[in-house]
């Protein structure tokens, strides 16, 4: 695992989702920074102003409004600065159609809202676990897709 | 008055380390150049001593032996799992064939180094390499399956599942897909 802390990015406009997600980390043994934004508009102004630290993982929530997670999901595959960061889409959604469609705009995992605070807890765990894989053990990144 | 001075720095390298290794009480033996065998289990901190010390004469501690043992692990498990022909039938004795270390030991090291398996680092290549497969859309599923050893073209599907949360054909769709709207784009 790597020295400098993994730089975490949560675009969410639940305040209790928000909340459990930094509390889930904060809980994790691994070197993480957390960010949170509330939604798609702040999210998308955060990560073109320049100067900001890019994350080099992005949850996003699919549901919020003024921008939806889709869109900002389209956006920012559009821009050549913000492709090397690993883009989780995170969901209460659980239709496979709905799951397909955001691998296939360019998601690289997604992951359903678990309830319980442990699965959340396991789950973010491995997330990290694997993205650590395919930064560091030259996996091909075009091939990263992973659903929990 | 000017001196002119002739060296040796392997002499000097020597010296320096017998210093800096008695200094700290780390029994040793210089194996070859640049390459010292640590006879004893040092701690991180002593570890991080030795570096600093070191590092005043311009000496770094490139990898411990355990971390370089590590990615000869990893080459040698990528090396298996990507080669033409099929997939080994032991993993555990191709690995030790290969590295000439017990088994028990190999596991030991990575996982301590790594915080996973060597188990499930040789499913994550296997899950790699099948991606790759796929996305060639060359070979049937049967073949894949055959090619990364599986007893069966459902137990190939479970696996890829299992660990990636999508099935094979999913996969297969996605990535096509893919390839249409980058086309549609230019």
């Amino acid at each position: 695992m790597p020295k400098e802390p993994i730089r975490i990015l949560l675009a969410d406009d639940d305040e209790d989702d928000r909340l459990f997600f930094k509390e889930a980390f904060d809980e994790i043994k691994l070197n993480t920074s957390v960010s949170l934004v509330n939604d798609g508009v702040e999210l998308m102004n955060y990560l073109t102003m320049d100067g900001n630290q890019l994350p080099h993982i992005l949850f996003l929530d699919l549901n919020m409004p003024r921008k939806t997670g889709i869109d900002c999901l389209l956006e920012i595959k559009q821009l050549a600065h913000l492709k090397d960061i690993a883009i989780v889409i995170y969901s209460t959604s659980a239709s496979d159609i709905d799951i397909e469609e955001t691998f296939v705009q360019g998601a690289n995992v997604y992951i359903k809202k678990p309830s319980e605070f442990s699965s959340l807890k396991k789950i973010l765990e491995q997330v990290i676990t694997i993205n650590w894989q395919y930064q560091t053990s030259g996996l091909d990144r075009d091939n990263y897709m992973l659903s929990l | 008055m000017k001196l002119y001075l002739k060296f040796d720095t392997n002499i000097a390298f020597k010296q320096i380390m017998l210093e800096q290794l008695n200094k700290l009480q780390i029994p040793f033996t210089i194996v070859g150049f640049a390459e010292i065998e640590i006879n004893d289990y040092v701690t991180s901190e002593g570890m991080a001593e030795l570096s600093e010390n070191l590092s005043q004469y311009g000496i770094e501690v490139v990898e411990t032996q355990k971390s370089i043992l590590v990615q000869k692990i990893k080459d040698t498990i990528i090396e298996m799992v990507n080669s033409e022909e099929r997939l080994p039938t032991s993993n555990s004795a191709y690995l030790t064939g290969k590295l000439k270390q017990r088994y028990g030991y190999l596991s030991l090291v990575f996982s301590e180094v790594t915080f996973t398996s060597i188990e499930n680092f040789i499913l994550l290549q296997k899950t790699e390499r099948a991606k790759h497969l796929i996305s060639t859309n060359e070979p049937t599923f049967t073949e894949i399956a055959y090619m990364l050893n599986y007893s069966s073209v459902a137990y190939f599907s479970n696996q890829f599942k299992s660990i990636t949360g999508i099935t094979p054909s999913a996969f297969q769709r996605i990535i096509n897909k893919r390839r249409e709207m980058s086309k549609k784009k230019e």
